[in-house]
């Protein structure tokens, strides 16, 4: 009798080992369109003291999703990115200005993306790029705001952001954004919903493990915005902020909130090092 | 008439005489399905390309049926060998009768 429970302890113990499944990211390099080589994985910026590298979520996806980003005809994100170059071109509001008039080509945007969210000294606040985006379209070309997290803007940030690939994330947390910053962290930091988790539970704590059928990644945000196979569409940072609270079962601050842009920040800053990706691939 | 129709191809510039290259096609299109109704509880009428044909100096490549179940934006990659220089004609035909083309020249060298 003893010979048959031990046996079953024995079987059992096997069971539970094999079910320890790992989801290490892997060692692979994103090359885009077998030109440019993006950082995705770098020496944690001294600001985050848990982490000693930080990886993009690239190396955390399948090998087909990995391959998608890595080519601008395969990634479907780059469609919109074109959507968003003719809106670029489009004199929109009451001054008659299209994007172009003031700025040129899209791509004299090379270098905005990397350093956002950041302070801006005449409105005193700090801001993100879809910030400044509305205020460039309400204030410069008198045309109405897009919502933030719309179709329209998050287009239009995906355009901002693919001008700036292989730029390094360079979010600044000192001076004037400091207390904003340490707000962000405090939010990164605090576990919410009925299910009590904070956003480093299962991003620092928790990547490269499995949760349910997917993969933990570092919840890096420098490849947003990002076309998730799931919903076959851009998806903007703060969309994506809502929907992991969401998923901790608590009320969310929505797309745009004072929270959301201390969160970006504090998460963007946790980039610091990596390269632009957007318009990234996910699942 | 279904807005923002855009048709892409990605073709090797040039190629050996022989070689078997890769194309790669997708053509913008909301490929609705005519199963799905709004919010009044009518039917969106279906509206997708039902055809996609490839053709180089004029032989045919590849020719596609297409069905209400292909998702948005159809992408389709395929090889095909070049037996000299010549021009890829790609065809998509829309259930609304508008006919998208491209096509791409291809060098021997």
């Amino acid at each position: 009798m003893m010979k048959t429970i031990s046996a079953i302890g024995g079987a059992a113990a096997l069971a539970l080992s094999a079910a320890v499944v790992t989801a290490d990211p892997v060692d692979d390099t994103l090359i885009l369109n077998e030109e440019l080589e993006l950082v995705t994985r770098t020496t944690a910026p001294a600001h985050v003291e848990e982490l000693d590298e930080v990886l993009s979520g690239w190396l955390f996806r399948g090998t087909e999703t990995r391959a998608m980003q890595a080519d601008d005809f395969d990634n479907p994100g780059m469609i919109f990115v074109e959507k968003a170059l003719e809106a670029w071109d489009t004199a929109e509001g009451s001054e008659g200005k299209s994007c172009a008039s003031c700025h040129d080509a899209a791509e004299t945007m090379a270098g905005v993306r990397p350093v956002y969210p950041k302070w801006n000294e005449a409105a005193g606040e700090v801001r993100t790029l879809e910030m400044q985006v509305n205020d460039c379209r309400t204030s410069r070309m008198g045309a109405e705001a897009w919502k933030y997290a719309g179709g329209d803007m998050v287009n239009m940030i995906a355009l901002l952001s693919s001008v700036s690939r292989g730029l390094p994330v360079n979010v600044a947390i000192d001076g004037p954004v400091q207390s904003m910053w340490e707000q962000g962290k405090e939010l990164y930091y605090t576990r919410t919903g009925q299910l009590e988790l904070s956003c480093a539970n299962c991003h620092e704590e928790n990547n490269g493990n499995m949760i349910r059928a997917d993969h933990l990644s570092q919840g890096q945000i420098n490849g947003f915005p990002v076309y998730r196979l799931k919903n076959t569409k851009l998806n903007a940072v703060h969309s994506r902020f809502k929907g992991c609270i969401r998923d901790t079962r608590a009320e969310t601050y929505s797309p745009g909130s004072p929270e959301f842009v201390a969160l970006e920040l504090y998460v963007g800053s946790r980039g610091n090092g990596l390269s632009v990706e957007g318009p990234s691939v996910r699942n | 008439m279904a807005s923002g129709v855009k048709p892409r191809v990605k073709v090797p510039k040039t190629a050996a005489a022989g070689d078997v290259v890769t194309i790669k096609t997708l053509i913008s299109h909301k490929m609705e399905s005519g199963q799905r109704k709004d919010d009044d509880g009518n039917i969106i009428p279906r509206s997708i390309i039902n055809r996609f044909t490839c053709d180089f100096n004029g032989k045919n490549v590849i020719d596609v049926t297409m069905e209400p179940a292909i998702s948005t934006n159809p992408y389709f990659e395929f090889e095909a060998i070049v037996p000299e220089a010549g021009d890829f004609k790609f065809t998509w035909y829309d259930d609304d009768g508008s006919v998208y083309e491209e096509s791409k020249t291809i060098k021997i060298g």
